[in-house]
């Protein structure tokens, strides 16, 4: 698809999108549903990688500190900053990016090709609406959350690495965590959250809504949702850090 | 009663509705026929707006749907059930949310009353006993019931059909072809078929429009299509063996 086609078609897709629920009732049930799915069943994986990551950076930090004059406190500081800055908010919404929008564009791709949305459409219901933005709202509201959860199990999993292993006591862990804490950082983190969950849901709403054809369009739309999702997440992160860190 | 006034529809260089013109009467069955890739389709999708026309009118009991925005054609589609080829039943709901769903959207009635709307239609279409079946519990048939359960849901004044025999049996087939008939003439509905199943065109075809190269080439009733020597309608018509004996 020619890009300026493609952006055109996401921007006339979101002025569907971007209306007025029809039955409010039905939005919240809908609503529910999404925290259900996009949220709720995203959290084992999330809780999962999150450890693991702070984990990972604790051990790797703690083993390249060879200078007596560095504290061993150095390794929960490290962690934290690590952990708020960019595994939480970035590297976990790619994972989003892949669990939730494949997952949002083949719900929307196979409901295209079965005419489903086209049933939507004949009984006057505005379908960009009623599918993707129960889906967006949920997404913004949920990933944050999600997020948060994020860091403190990264936080978490730096300190079970430390202890676990014995290169790192608590007390140093949790002062290194302490050090020059700025409140700021997670805005800036949260901030970048609710912009990639925005790409998420909308590009794989997109990717899913325009499908045609049959069951191999619905794969490919379902990749190119996270392809794309991706490729933006990362431009977007570039640029959020330059905007909201200088 | 529906009207086509002078339809035409390019994709790029192919005119695939050329100058289609043709009314569809209210309590009949109006079937429109024609081989694949002829346009039918194109056209069916055309009359409720899920194509868009280049040039001609589209006239609901005399309202022009084609002059109407999205907000605007909202009220006539109300007015529309339609049979998808595949019965477009939505996945994620069971049968009872699939029939109550036009309900909850459009109308604000209370649980009751629409789900004794809903038993009362299921009950229509001789389903009973199928509200918590999930849509990949049902048969074929059954889910072109529930389709069309869900299509009359609303007492619509207009009924589309495409392929509503595709994918099942003949004696299926004909129970859902006597069951579309049934409810054009109990409920006094505007229904159009788009199909090429014989036994349909000459059982429930009141009236018949032959859609052949994108032009509309013959129109007539399920008797007439027994006289008529227009060789493109024969040669579509009673192209095997079977019915070409019983043109014979």
């Amino acid at each position: 698809m020619n890009l300026f086609y493609a952006i055109g078609k996401y921007v006339m897709l979101m002025r569907r999108v971007f209306t007025r629920p029809q039955k409010r009732k039905i939005f919240r049930q809908q609503l529910f549903t999404e925290f259900q799915s996009l949220g709720i069943d995203s959290l084992g994986i999330v809780v999962f990688i999150s450890i693991f990551m702070g984990a990972v950076v604790a051990i790797q930090t703690a083993y390249n500190i060879d200078s007596p004059l560095i504290p061993l406190s150095m390794v929960g500081f490290t962690v934290r900053q690590s952990v708020i800055l960019e595994f939480s908010p970035t590297v976990i919404s790619l994972i989003l990016a892949g669990k939730v929008g494949s997952r949002i564009a083949s719900e929307i791709g196979t409901m295209r090709v079965t005419e489903q949305i086209d049933a939507f459409e004949i009984m006057g219901v505005n379908s960009a609406n009623y599918l993707i933005f129960p889906k967006m709202v949920a997404a913004l509201l949920i990933n944050p959350i999600l997020i948060i959860i994020s860091m403190w199990m990264g936080i978490l999993g730096g300190w079970l690495a430390m202890v676990l292993t014995g290169l790192v006591t608590t007390h140093d862990y949790v002062s290194g965590l302490r050090v020059d804490f700025e409140g700021y950082t997670i805005f800036y983190a949260l901030a970048k959250t609710v912009v990639f969950a925005y790409i998420i849901s909308t590009v794989s709403g997109f990717f899913g809504y325009e499908t045609e054809g049959g069951a191999l369009e619905v794969g490919q739309a379902s990749t190119k949702a996270v392809v794309y999702s991706s490729i933006l997440i990362i431009l977007f992160n570039l640029v959020l850090t330059q905007i909201l860190l200088t | 009663m529906i009207e086509a006034k002078n339809l035409n529809k390019y994709f790029g260089d192919r005119h695939v509705l050329i100058d289609v013109s043709h009314h569809f009467e209210k309590g009949q069955t109006n079937l429109v026929i024609g081989q694949s890739g002829s346009g039918k389709t194109v056209f069916m999708k055309a009359l409720v707006g899920l194509i868009e026309v280049d040039t001609g009118e589209i006239l609901y009991d005399e309202r022009d749907f084609t002059r109407m925005n999205f907000e605007q054609r909202k009220t006539i589609r109300q007015e529309i059930g339609m049979l998808f080829q595949g019965s477009a039943l939505f996945d994620s709901m069971n049968v009872e949310q699939n029939v109550m769903f036009p309900l909850n959207m459009f109308t604000n009635k209370t649980f009751e009353e629409k789900l004794e709307r809903v038993n009362f239609v299921l009950k229509r279409v001789n389903l009973e006993d199928v509200n918590k079946l999930m849509t990949p519990e049902l048969s074929g048939g059954m889910r072109k019931r529930v389709a069309i359960a869900r299509a009359i849901a609303m007492n619509p004044k207009y009924l589309f059909c495409d392929e509503p025999n595709s994918g099942l049996d003949p004696q299926t087939s004909g129970v859902i072809d006597i069951l579309i008939k049934e409810i054009t003439q109990e409920y006094q509905i505007t229904t159009i078929v788009n199909t090429h199943d014989m036994n349909s065109v000459l059982s429930i075809g009141d009236n018949v429009a032959f859609i052949f190269k994108g032009k509309l080439w013959w129109t007539g009733s399920k008797d007439e299509i027994l006289q008529t020597d227009n060789r493109e309608l024969n040669d579509f018509v009673f192209g095997t063996e079977l019915t070409s004996r019983l043109k014979k």
